[in-house]
């Protein structure tokens, strides 16, 4: 199974059968709505997330609403 | 005519609201007391931040906590401390998000919690450009007001005392002049610490008061929502209402003529 290391949120993983961003969150166990999703610093939109492929190395930026003032 | 709430639509950024008060939704023990909180301060403005999503546990959602059918969401960009961070906050929040609207913090100091004004405005410039509706947390200088409000923004929030301090409105006479430029909506942003407060800021003119800790923070946070929702609507009507002239010395209530001697 094709394993790649990803930088997500800072923190170094590795994950398996993941070639794309919506692969990610799924594999992830995020849940999609309301998140929004970098790839070395680009924004990737909704849409583009099946399309958009992931690379050994690449950073990727999850993030979603909190409690904020 | 006599002054009726129901006829005072809040303009903002193209959209009407009905409450005149704005509330953050961080700092509440449970999502549960911020929900009743949201809900008894009939705010219809919440703002909420953009945060990294945790990997390693999965927790509870704020979203699930707010109808978003009911409550307009306004992401902030706080803790960030340059224009390019915030704008960065600002393209991720509206790509997370409902709408364009963005809640403008460039953060000057750690300690203070100040805005840095200059970057404040570059990044106002930037989003505005963009086609975000900008509503800017800045300080109560009405140099800078004015400079916001030429740059695009849909509002300015000048604070009333640094963020979290509660100390009020500390130079109401700066909030006055920045009120009577000013062609957009002002907002105190930040220093409520009570009703009152709340309250002398709509008697200045203010067209609404956004406010986090005053309520969180509160030993009954529910109740204070309640509170502050009715701080600011008395606050706006004795505004609309116009006050008597402060004078020094006394003027009867009762008749002078006729005291039975």
């Amino acid at each position: 199974m094709r394993e790649i290391q990803l930088e997500i949120n800072g923190e170094r993983r590795t994950i398996s059968a993941v070639s794309n961003v919506g692969e990610l969150l799924r594999a992830l166990g995020i849940s999609e709505s309301r998140v929004a999703v970098e790839v070395n610093r680009n924004i990737i939109r909704r849409g583009e997330w099946e399309s958009t492929p992931l690379a050994d190395l690449d950073r990727v930026e999850i993030v979603q609403f909190v409690g904020g003032g | 005519m006599t002054y009726s709430q129901a006829d005072d639509a809040f303009l903002l950024g193209g959209r009407t609201f009905r409450s005149r008060l704005l509330v953050g939704t961080g700092k509440y023990s449970t999502f549960a007391v911020m929900k009743e909180a949201l809900d008894r301060s009939e705010a219809q403005i919440v703002t909420v931040a953009v945060r990294r999503v945790n990997l390693n546990r999965s927790t509870e959602s704020l979203l699930d906590y707010i109808d978003t059918s009911r409550f307009f969401i306004l992401p902030n960009t706080a803790a960030c401390y340059t224009a390019d961070d915030a704008i960065r906050t600002a393209h991720l929040a509206r790509e997370a998000g409902l709408s364009n609207w963005v809640k403008l913090e460039v953060i000057g100091d750690e300690k203070t919690l100040f805005p840095d004004t200059e970057a404040l405005l570059t990044a106002t410039r930037s989003l505005v450009k963009e086609g975000f509706v900008v509503l800017p947390y800045t300080n109560d200088d009405p140099i800078m007001a004015r400079k916001l409000q030429d740059a695009g923004a849909a509002a300015v929030m000048p604070l009333g005392a640094p963020i979290g301090s509660g100390m009020g409105i500390q130079n109401p006479a700066n909030i006055r002049i920045i009120l009577e430029s000013a062609s957009v909506p002002v907002i105190v942003d930040a220093g409520v610490g009570t009703a009152s407060d709340a309250s002398v800021a709509m008697e200045l003119g203010c067209d609404a008061v956004l406010m986090n800790t005053g309520i969180a923070g509160a030993q009954d946070a529910v109740a204070m929502a309640e509170a502050m929702k009715l701080a600011v609507q008395a606050g706006r009507m004795a505004f609309k209402a116009g006050r008597i002239p402060r004078k020094l010395y006394a003027s009867a209530s009762s008749p002078l003529q006729g005291i039975s001697r």
